[in-house]
């Protein structure tokens, strides 16, 4: 249990963390615990914490993905198109939906991988294209969304909010496929050293590829879940998934410089994240002022993820 | 399975111009060990890459039991059945040692890992001698000769039919490397081929059985072990006979010499308990003891990068305590640091030559601006010639150069300060023996010159024949103090491993 929680350890602190602040939004939140308060916070946590684990998925070997955010907003205005009609063409429509996330993962991935552009760089410009798309395919805010499907995947049933049903059986899949399945520790091995897992006869490339093409993947389904939500295709939502959704996995202990983390972590984060801005709507204090709080806790928070650092006692470890 | 040779016909490969092997042809046999030797530079590490499969040859054919072979990836190397265990360790430091094991061969089910291969994985463990590494360790808080007993374990979970070991048991100790041979002679017997390539002239001779030697990317000569004396082999990697390997005995230091490093009863957690141990100007002090006693963390202790050590450490009179690195390479002290892993504690791979041999001068000079005067540029080119620093141009990565290269570029570094007490750990790992040389040759001289030499090392030929005195550490503490004619191989591994002669005698 010592051994787990240490080698855990960012990502205990991170929900320590959540969990207080959760508490204090419950306390000040004018409707107090309910099942509606519950399910407007895990909806939109949901929302956030797709979009991380997709960013989670492209860190984890090294890269930084600042496309998440359009390839959600291009997967949204799809969405607004497709998701509607008979039941059949709206399960035509979210498979085409996805795959053309995963498109948009292995793009990024083919050009970082055989292209040799960093993924700084490439997600920067595919990341332009794919939101140009968006707003191609619909200029403002609009479409239609099933509104029976909505309903099921957004409301609560018997108390727990069906979002974060869906975000639990997403993470113990994904639990299971990166810790169990030799694709999924691999992609640990190459985000850990990608010259040791080559000379470890890995298959590097291909699985960056799978890195990015379920990043892409994952982002498919948070855009899908935005049109659940929202009802709408909005072009204009990429910048801030994008920024949230980085600040969210360094929250959740999940290493820039790849190889350590979890989707678990990544998820806490971003629940983190949503609760402190929820947080400031409810708090009273003056709307000009709020960003200075938000910026406020978001640094505690991240200060208590670097406390280890106190208790090393070779001071070699702090730069490895 | 005895027709499972593998042969190179007229092999060349060349970088950019340069060959690294020149029309090589070489035959290793299943069911032999057979090493092989030669300076750095020689062209070893390229005969291991290319049957690897890292790289390809530019001409010739490379055949296993006759069949011609061509590897585009160790992938399809080690499908073939040759594994390659390299001196840079190809271990994932963030996975545990289970995953890094289990991860070079998984055999899966509908997906998913067995959980039949991490049992296997720990056989291969215990059977290397690494019982006490736990499987769910992680890689990256583990000692370098755990790291390398890891590495060996996961070439032999792989069972291999060709299986190549670069030196791979340059961090073990003499203890461990026993059992490592235990376990190569084994497979030896099940008709593996073993290439083995290391430094260490008895490891060769305790596990050898043919020996191929390669100069300057050419393969000179292949015999049967016994068949040629240590001092021929030298003559045939270097081309010419080597005067001694280490510099003639010096006098010995006078107690009258003033005590330059005073470390008295320190500890630091429970991996150092009450050490006390000092070194004068002129003299040569050895650390020696099995991997990971408290050798390694005195002299970090020393050098200021431990936290919450208790105890004195002076230098010239000057207390260390609480000092960090930046501080104590000031001239006023004067401490200097070769570390243990020269890549990435040394040097800085990217960086050129010259950018790497300023880097200690740095912090040193007034406002943190490079030296005005131009005194230490004069010193470093006074250096390089004395250090006989191979190098293509001052200006390339410092990752270009050779290891033992390397080494001298760290040594230059921190030498360029003029520091009175100079710290080194193991400096030649992985080296090759005309360096080593050259290196013993530079500490003695360092010595006569008035600097205290402290020599943390896994060699004992060093420890013996460098060294004026040597501490032995045991589980934290100096165990002995060995001096002048106490100080032997046999006494030095007794006293590593913590027990008295003459008690063994009666045993």
């Amino acid at each position: 249990m010592m051994t787990w929680l240490r080698q855990n350890a960012r990502e205990t602190i991170a929900a320590l963390a959540l969990v207080i602040l959760f508490a204090g939004y419950i306390a000040i939140h004018p409707r107090g615990f309910s099942t509606y308060v519950v399910t407007i916070w895990s909806n939109q946590g949901t929302l956030l914490g797709l979009a991380a684990i997709a960013q989670f998925f492209v860190v984890l070997v090294k890269g930084i993905d600042l496309s998440v955010g359009s390839i959600i907003a291009l997967t949204n205005v799809m969405g607004s198109f497709l998701l509607n009609g008979s039941p059949t063409s709206i399960a035509l429509g979210m498979v085409v939906v996805l795959a053309v996330g995963v498109a948009c993962g292995l793009v990024n991935g083919i050009a970082v991988v055989y292209g040799g552009v960093q993924p700084i760089v490439t997600t920067l410009a595919t990341g332009g294209i794919f939101g140009g798309i968006a707003l191609l395919l619909r200029p403002t805010p609009g479409g239609s969304i099933d509104e029976t499907m909505s309903d099921a995947l957004t409301y609560a049933v018997a108390g727990i909010p069906v979002s974060a049903v869906i975000l639990v059986i997403v993470l113990v899949v994904l639990l299971v496929l990166l810790r169990r399945t030799a694709v999924g520790l691999g992609l640990y091995a190459i985000g850990s050293s990608e010259q040791s897992a080559y000379m470890t006869g890995l298959r590097v490339n291909r699985l960056k590829l799978v890195a990015y093409g379920s990043s892409g993947f994952v982002a498919a389904l948070a855009g899908t879940y935005v049109s659940m939500v929202t009802l709408t295709g909005d072009p204009n939502i990429a910048p801030s998934y994008t920024l949230n959704s980085i600040a969210a996995v360094v929250l959740g202990g999940v290493a820039l410089s790849g190889g350590v983390g979890s989707p678990i972590g990544a998820v806490i984060g971003a629940l983190i994240l949503k609760t402190i801005s929820s947080l400031m709507f409810f708090s009273g204090l003056p709307p000009l002022a709020q960003p200075f709080f938000e910026g406020l806790i978001l640094a505690t928070a991240i200060a208590l993820g670097a406390l280890g650092v106190f208790r090393v006692r070779s001071r070699l470890e702090l730069y490895r | 399975m005895a027709d499972r040779y593998v042969e190179l016909k007229s092999v060349s490969k060349s970088y950019g111009g340069v060959p690294a092997l020149t029309t090589v042809d070489f035959r290793c046999e299943p069911g032999r060990v057979h090493a092989i030797l030669g300076e750095n530079g020689a062209g070893k590490s390229t005969l291991m890459k290319l049957l690897a499969g890292v790289i390809q040859p530019d001409a010739g054919t490379i055949s296993i039991g006759g069949k011609t072979v061509r590897f585009s990836s160790p992938r399809e190397a080690a499908e073939q059945g040759t594994v390659c265990m390299f001196q840079e360790l190809s271990l994932m430091p963030h996975l545990s040692v289970g995953d890094n094991i289990v991860l070079a061969a998984p055999r899966t089910r509908m997906g998913m890992i067995e959980r039949s291969v991490y049992r296997e994985a720990r056989e291969a463990l215990d059977l290397v001698g690494a019982k006490s590494i736990p499987l769910g360790a992680r890689v990256s808080g583990l000692s370098l000769s755990e790291r390398q007993l890891v590495e060996i374990a996961k070439a032999v979970f792989r069972k291999p039919k060709l299986l190549i070991l670069d030196e791979a048991t340059s961090a073990l100790t003499s203890e461990l490397v026993e059992t490592v041979f235990g376990v190569l002679k084994m497979l030896k017997e099940q008709g593996v081929a073993i290439l083995f390539i290391s430094h260490r002239m008895h490891e060769v001779d305790a596990i050898a059985d043919r020996i191929s030697v390669f100069r300057n990317g050419r393969h000179i000569e292949t015999f049967d072990v016994g068949a040629r004396t240590t001092d021929e082999i030298v003559g045939l990697m270097i081309g010419r006979s080597l005067e001694e390997l280490f510099p003639p005995r010096r006098a010995p230091v006078p107690d009258t010499a003033p005590v330059v490093l005073d470390v008295s009863n320190v500890s630091w957690g429970s991996q150092l308990v009450d050490v006390s141990l000092a070194a004068r100007a002129g003299e040569i002090v050895g650390l020696g003891g099995l991997d990971a006693q408290g050798q390694q963390q005195i002299m970090h202790a020393v050098f200021g990068v431990l936290r919450g050590v208790t105890g004195r450490i002076t230098l010239n009179g000057k207390r260390l305590n609480g000092l960090q690195p930046p501080r104590v390479k000031q001239s006023d002290i004067g401490l200097a640091l070769v570390p243990e892993d020269r890549k990435t504690e040394g040097l800085i791979p990217s960086m050129s030559v010259a950018q790497n041999m300023r880097l200690a001068v740095l912090g040193r000079a007034p406002l943190g601006l490079l030296d005005l005067n131009g005194g230490s540029e004069a010193r470093l080119q006074e250096l390089i010639e004395r250090l006989a620093l191979t190098y293509g141009s001052l200006d390339d990565p410092v990752a270009t150069l050779s290891g033992g290269n390397q080494q001298k570029v760290v040594l230059a570094k921190w030498l360029v300060l003029s520091p009175k007490c100079l710290l080194l750990m193991d400096p030649t790992r992985g080296i090759d023996l005309p360096t080593k040389a050259q290196i013993y040759r530079l500490l003695t001289d360092l010595a006569a010159d008035g600097m205290a030499v402290i020599l943390q090392s896994t060699d004992y030929e060093e420890l013996i024949h460098l060294c004026d005195r040597v501490y032995v550490f045991y589980h934290g503490s100096v165990a002995k103090e060995l001096t002048g004619d106490h100080l032997s191989a046999d006494a030095l591994i007794a006293a590593s491993m913590n027990v008295h002669l003459h008690a063994e005698a009666q045993a």
